[in-house]
This record gives C-alpha cells, structure tokens and sequence, in this order.
C-alpha cells in the first residue's frame, strides 16, 4: 500500500475522535486482516474502502471494550468510493500550536507517510524507545486536549501555516541536525518533498507550492553536492549532474506560487534555487538578481544565514571587500558559514593571515566530514600560495 | 583547548534495554566517534557501566572506607566522557550539540586546567 494511501485513511479514522493511536490500532488490524482474508479471497474493488470499514469496525469493537464515548463516532460507514482526504487537517494537528515544535515533523513523517518510530528514530540519531514515546505522547495529548482535526479559517490561517510548512521542511532539513548516514538522509529528502507535493495539492497557497518548488530545487542539485567526500560549493559544482527532471518539476512549482502574487520566504527561497539552477541552461549565475531576492527575503524572514549569503552575493556583484564589509555589520558569530564565506572574501582580497585564521575558525565549527574536508583543502591551498611566494 | 564531554542520563530501564535498542545505540555513537576521530580531534572516549559497578573510596582520619555505588545518588548519571581537542567553546559546543547522548541526556561541556602528559603537567 502506497504511503499516500496510509496517510488519507489514518487521517479520515483520526479525524472521527480524534485519537491517532486508536485510528493507528484500528488500521494495523485492518491491514492484518487484509493480509489474511486478500490472498484467498481477493483484492477488493475498493481496497481503501474495505480497509476503512475493517478498521472502524474494529474501533467500534475496541471501544465497547473500553470506554463508552462510542456516541462521538457516527454510525455510519465512510462512502466506498469516496473517502474524505482528510491529510491536510492532520497536517494542522501535528503542527498545532499546542505541540512542542520538536516533535511535529517526527509526527507528521508517522501518520501521515506511515514511517515507523524506528526509521524516524534512526533519522534523528535518537533510540526507537525514545522516539516511539515522544510520539506516544504527542499523540496523547492531541486527545486529551481536544485538539480539533479542523483546517484553520482563513482569519487563522497565516498565523498557522508556517508551522506546518516548518514542519514539512523540517523533514528535509534532518540531515544539519545530526550525524547520520547518507541512506537515510536521501531518503527523507524524497519523503520531504512527497510531503510538501500534498500539501500544496490539498492547499493551493504561495508558500505550498513555494516550499514544494525549493525542496524540488535543493534536492535536484543533491548528485553534484559532494565529490569523492568533499563538499562541493554551488559555483564548483557540475551543472551537468543535477537532476534536470527535478529542475523542470520546481520551476513549474515556482510559477503557481507567483501566479498568487504574494510573496512569502519559501517562494523567495525557491526563487534564489532557481536563479542558481539556471547556470545549467545559461552557463552564468546572475548575481544581481540574487542580491534583490536575498534583500527581499530579508524583509520577509530576516535571518542569519541569509545575511551571510547576501554577503557572498554583494561580493560577487560589487567585488569581495563590498561583500566583507556587509559580513562586518553581523559582528563575529559562532556560525560556520559565516566564517566559511568570511575566510573566502579575505583570500580574495589578499588577507591572508586573516583569511588563515578565518579558515581555521569555520573547521573548527564543522563538524560534517565532507564540509571539513573541503574547507581543510582550501587552508591548505593558502598556505601553500604562502610558501611558493 | 581541551574539553570534556561529560554524558549525564538517566539510568532508570538501562538493564531492561533491548538488544535492537542497544545496537541503534552503537551505531549512533559509533558515527559520532567515527566523526570526531575523522576532524582530528577526538582524545579519547569512555562509555562507562552503570553505577551499580562503581565503587567510591575516602580515607578520613587514617581509615579506609570503601562504598558500593556511585558518589552522588542522583536520577542522571555520568554515563560517558569524551575528551576532545579544539580551538574554543564555540568548536565544543558544535559537537556537543552532535552527540547521540544530547537527544535523550544531557552533555556538560567542561574545559580541562591543566593535563598531565610527556612527563610533566602542561596548562591546558
């Protein structure tokens, strides 16, 4: 069973009471039966259909059993052919205000994708048991709270989105958080931008389909980021070896999120991947037009990592002490791309001693191999400059 | 600078661990050591058995007391130290903030004063 099929009926069960963990039971019993009863009597016309009766059925057995709130489920049986996708309210649920930010993407990635509690663990360098009652209690409390399975008006709604959207790009963004294999950090960015694709289609908003466009973007350009384990900066890498399929898929992305003519962070970041991944059809990155992005996303979501990044582009557009000059208003950060790009415009502009010292201060907050291993190249090629003069 | 990383968690069901929850565990601080010892800056690093194996030691007024247990009797134990070598604390923090313990415990940075090596104490 696909993973957009697990999400649409744990979400439509769910959605009834309101208790993940019963829906969750209900549909593992569901799918044990189905196991069962499939393989000799068939696959049912409606596969969906039949699991939600089985798994409602069973619910309704199961809370007899256990406690009389058996008035809060509607006796009738979900339409066959046409269950309600109820994903993007339990979108709204894990993300909810009143859940600890920590926990909604490992949420989301379990009941809406169906990941188990180990995968999701393993993701996060954290143990299954720790993992599974994180969720557990998350889940609990969406209970206990009476935390509506409801999609926010549209009063409510720029106040909620962007958790929801932080969330699904937190699914992305694991691979910063911790040290973990390159397995498991492929195949959640996959799962990142799955997750976003449903977003955007349940809710067509310029930051759905700009979150969908920038994860697209990032991700096509994944083959060419790291060369014989080292990192390799966007300018070096290979235009060649970026998924092109990928690149169409978030341009396509990009231009419903500008045809709301709204602009918002994800649309403006989408739009900055964008410029970069043009070089694979024109040969040249335009840096003015990333200056004007990076300064409106600055308006929109001011932050330190896209300080330092403007810096780079002022340094590309108007020369590299322009670019120091910027990097000098941020004070002195422990921030390693700050200190990366810091050590950068210093070897261009012939600081050498202070480029060195920047050099060894960006190592010395990386803690990834591949970045470490190519900043450590480029100290090296200094000091070798140094020593050939 | 050198720094310890004192891992402090909970033992509480350490004995009841799961064979599959013990295996997760390896290989998350098997990555993180393997890390350290790759950026050239890993010391050393004890994981240490659970208090239950600890045995403290005073001598007051001449008489030798030796004691089951750990020193303090607490819910978090020191369960591990790594000893790394970097520039600063902002370096320590970046691979604190790594550390499989920091997810579920929690790891105290501590600069050494002076250490012992070649023969002689040297100023950290």
């Amino acid at each position: 069973m696909a993973r957009s099929s697990y999400g649409r009926l744990l979400a439509v069960l769910a959605a009834r009471t309101g208790d993940i963990s019963a829906a969750e039971d209900a549909l593992a019993d569901a799918f044990e039966r189905a196991l069962r009863t499939w393989p000799e009597s068939g696959v049912p016309d409606n596969p969906e259909g039949w699991l939600v009766t089985v798994a409602k059925n069973r619910w309704l057995d199961a809370l007899k059993v256990r406690r009389p709130r058996v008035e809060r489920v509607e006796p009738s049986l979900p339409d066959l052919d046409a269950i309600p996708d109820k994903r993007l309210e339990l979108m709204f649920v894990c993300a909810h205000p009143a859940i600890d930010a920590a926990v909604r993407t490992p949420l989301m990635l379990q009941v809406v994708l169906g990941f188990e509690a180990s995968e999701i663990g393993a993701a996060y360098a954290t143990p299954t048991a720790t993992m599974a009652q994180r969720l557990v209690r998350a889940k609990q409390r969406i209970r206990d709270a009476g935390i509506p399975f409801a999609i926010p008006s549209v009063d409510d709604m720029p106040a909620r989105l962007p958790a929801v959207l932080e969330a699904v790009y937190g699914a992305y963004a694991i691979d910063w958080q911790v040290i973990s294999g390159t397995t498991v950090r492929d195949s959640l960015s996959a799962e990142a931008l799955h997750l976003a694709s449903v977003l955007a289609t349940l809710l067509p908003d310029p930051e759905t389909f700009g979150l969908a466009a920038l994860l697209s973007l990032s991700i096509a350009r994944a083959p060419a980021r790291v060369r014989e384990g080292m990192l390799v900066p966007l300018e070096s890498q290979d235009a060649g070896l970026w998924d092109q399929a990928l690149i169409t898929q978030g341009e396509t992305l990009l231009r419903r999120a500008h045809s709301f003519g709204r602009i918002g962070r994800f649309q403006l970041e989408a739009a900055i991947q964008s410029v970069h991944c043009a070089r694979a059809m024109s040969g040249v990155t335009d840096w003015v037009v990333l200056r004007r992005l990076y300064s409106a996303l600055l308006e929109v979501a001011p932050s330190l990592g896209a300080r330092v990044s403007l810096a780079a582009v002022v340094a590309r557009v108007e020369g590299s002490r322009a670019g120091l000059a910027v990097l000098d208003q941020l004070g002195e950060p422990a921030f390693q791309p700050y200190w990366a790009t810091r050590a950068h415009l210093l070897r261009e502009v012939g600081g050498r001693d202070a480029a060195q010292a920047a050099y060894a201060k960006a190592i010395s907050l990386t803690t990834d191999s591949p970045s470490r291993s190519h900043l450590s190249g480029m100290l090296a090629e200094l000091s070798n400059e140094r020593s050939g003069q | 600078m050198r720094y310890s990383l004192l891992l402090q968690y909970s033992e509480a069901g350490g004995a009841q661990v799961s064979d599959e929850a013990m295996a997760e565990w390896q290989s998350a601080f098997d990555a993180y050591a393997k890390s350290l010892d790759a950026a050239g800056v890993l010391l050393s690093a004890d994981v240490l058995q659970p208090t239950a194996a600890s045995t403290t030691v005073t001598v007051r007024g001449g008489s030798l007391q030796v004691q089951d247990g750990p020193f303090a009797d607490t819910k978090e134990q020191l369960g591990g130290v790594f000893l790394i070598d970097v520039p600063d604390l902002d370096a320590a923090l970046a691979w604190a903030e790594k550390c499989p313990a920091a997810q579920w415990g929690t790891v105290e940075i501590r600069p050494t004063a002076v250490y012992f090596s070649g023969g002689q104490w040297n100023q950290a």
